[in-house]
């Protein structure tokens, strides 16, 4: 036979809805954010500015030691966040993020799941692409929480006021409030290169346990590289080693270019890691 | 009017339709292991293909290909006519698919597991999900559990939830990879019900199973699967047919007799003079011709029966008796 559409009657292909990705990423929201392991997750970040807050109001003042800002929280409830987002980038948040993209995946494959999205169909590439906008979106989620409550429980335990930079400068608290936006940003700009590694881990695996902590261990390798001073000329490469650099934001004179080309360092990672991901997605057999 | 063009029209006015699936030398190995040899299905359009083959013997594997779960090392694969993997996303819509066994989240229920998969479905109305939700787990006798979590279910229940997740848009063809799995005996009567009425309202259906007695029940077409070849693939009767009939006569001269049925032609004479009977393979012989002939030759007649393999015979003279994987 010369060809197939000689003979075939015309196939009709069912037509495709609008908004149907729409649908489809909400779904997959729902499917994150209604887990309670996610939500307990949440829940625990949620508490560290509060637990922070606390300590600190309970405590005398002691200049010095301490994570970051800690010592402008009396003064400031704003820095609350940025005291939260510092201790809780090199474990919690990383942690969170890790368990959810190393899942995103993995957990499907393992529950047998990832077959049937993949003959509703769901191409692969659609589902890459949901997976990344999940993961993103529970990411940018885990940072609001730190950063909202951190605000709130600020505001309240210390009051929120005009805002003495890092530099000296003074600016209006509204000011202020802009440039946590930006630091909000930045961290979730920040995390996302390691949630891109986190997927595609998680292409590897039926086993997403091990997804999850290689995703968390890539983050803990990165860190302990840092820590390496021999290694110095490879620190500005690492994937963690600009994720405190949302400080740059609180100065009078925020250096740009750096934050820009930190940003593009996180990007690139994710550009790396969701190809790698799309290359081995696009091809696996799914046995599961 | 160009040769090609007449050639076309001519072909498109006798041609039989376009099956519902047809591969062609579909192969796939994994290392050294070949799981799918040359396999080339042929599934027409509205009927109950049962799918046969021990365990092992690369079932499973052909499904997964034919869904673009798995790609193939060789060979084509055409869903309702269409090139696969190439028409994926335009051909699984139409295509219902139940693959080893239903998985879904276990800590939803079984109603927010199908509005996920609808959710899913870009060619799904969104408009009508909730009624085709309620329909499709009616369907499979699940509307009272629908509230329940996935986890609690029990093995039949999941299966059924299998089901309705393959009946939540209206399809051409439906791929069940062993649908009864897990069912009582009344879930597995609802299944056979459930791939008839299917059956007649014009879906193609692929059923694998290794219940034979099941699939005699529903298929018109039965392929069989052994070792990752097809052994055997047609209508039922065509392929029960290929089992050679055997004559059973039972009389006191033996002997006797089996020296007329080897002068009647018949192959494969067994006579068993301690139980007074004998076999042979009946091949062209008329059944009545052979009494008439015995009756005839003054021998004495005390029964004659024809014997036809069963689909299970069949299976295993096919597949072999053994318990063992083959390999």
């Amino acid at each position: 036979m010369s060809s197939s559409d000689v003979l075939a009657p015309a196939f009709v292909a069912p037509t495709r809805y609008r908004g149907a990705f729409g649908r489809l990423y909400r779904s997959e929201v729902r499917l994150i954010l209604g887990r309670r392991r996610n939500v307990a997750m949440l829940v625990v970040l949620s508490i560290v500015p509060l637990l922070i807050g606390i300590a600190v109001k309970v405590s005398t003042p002691r200049g010095g030691d301490g994570p970051q800002f800690l010592g402008q929280i009396t003064g400031n409830g704003l820095f609350l966040v940025f005291t939260a987002l510092t201790v809780g980038m090199p474990l919690f948040l990383p942690l969170v993020v890790g368990v959810v993209a190393g899942d995103s995946v993995a957990g499907e494959a393992g529950l047998g799941t990832l077959r049937y999205l993949l003959t509703v169909p769901v191409t692969r590439s659609r589902v890459l692409i949901v997976k990344t906008l999940g993961v993103l979106t529970f990411t940018a989620t885990a940072v609001l929480v730190v950063g909202l409550m951190g605000i709130l429980a600020g505001g309240i335990l210390f009051g929120l006021h005009d805002v003495t930079l890092l530099s000296g400068d003074t600016v209006s608290l509204g000011n202020g409030l802009l440039r946590t936006l930006g630091v909000i940003a930045y961290v979730i700009v920040a995390l996302f290169g390691l949630a891109a590694g986190g997927l595609f881990v998680s292409t590897l695996t039926e086993n997403a346990i091990a997804a999850m902590a290689t995703t968390v261990g890539i983050a803990v390798l990165s860190l302990l590289l840092d820590a390496v001073p021999q290694l110095s000329g490879l620190h500005p490469y690492l994937l963690t080693h600009n994720w405190l650099g949302f400080g740059e934001l609180l100065r009078g004179q925020v250096d740009t270019g750096a934050l820009l080309s930190w940003s593009g360092l996180h990007l690139a990672y994710a550009a790396v890691f969701l190809s790698l991901a799309w290359a081995r997605l696009s091809t696996k057999d799914v046995t599961g | 009017m160009t040769a090609t063009e007449t050639s076309a029209a001519v072909r498109q006015g006798d041609a039989p339709p376009v099956p519902a699936l047809r591969t062609h030398g579909l192969t796939r190995r994994f290392g050294h292991h070949l799981a799918v040899d040359d396999v080339s299905l042929l599934v027409p359009r509205g009927a109950v293909y049962g799918f046969l083959g021990p365990n092992g013997s690369g079932k499973t594997t052909t499904i997964r290909m034919l869904l673009g779960l798995l790609s193939a090392d060789d060979g084509e694969v055409e869903l309702l006519g269409q090139p696969m993997p190439r028409a994926l996303a335009r051909v699984l819509p139409r295509v219902g698919a139940l693959i080893e066994g239903p998985a879904f989240h276990p800590y939803l229920t079984g109603a927010a597991n199908l509005r996920r998969l609808d959710a899913s479905d870009a060619t799904a109305d969104p408009a009508t999900s909730s009624a085709r939700i309620a329909d499709a787990l009616a369907r499979v006798g699940l509307t009272a559990a629908r509230g329940k979590k996935f986890r609690h279910y029990s093995l039949g229940m999941k299966q059924r939830l299998g089901l309705a997740a393959a009946l939540l848009q209206p399809r051409d063809l439906l791929v069940l990879d062993e649908p009864t799995n897990g069912l009582d005996p009344q879930g597995t009567r609802e299944v056979r019900n459930l791939i008839r009425e299917l059956a007649s309202d014009g879906t193609t259906v692929l059923v694998s199973s290794h219940l034979l007695a099941e699939i005699e029940q529903v298929a018109t077409h039965v392929g069989i699967m052994s070792a990752g070849k097809l052994l055997r693939q047609g209508t039922l009767a065509e392929v029960l047919s290929d089992g050679a009939a055997v004559v059973r006569i039972a009389t006191p001269d033996v002997e006797k007799t089996a020296a007329l049925l080897q002068q009647l032609g018949l192959q494969g004479v067994q006579p068993d003079p301690a139980r007074q009977e004998l076999r042979a393979r009946l091949g062209d012989a008329a059944p009545e011709e052979v009494a008439r002939a015995v009756v005839t030759a003054g021998l004495r007649l005390r029964g004659l029966a024809v014997e036809r393999p069963d689909l299970e015979d069949l299976f295993v003279a096919l597949t072999g008796e053994g318990f063992d994987v083959l390999q």
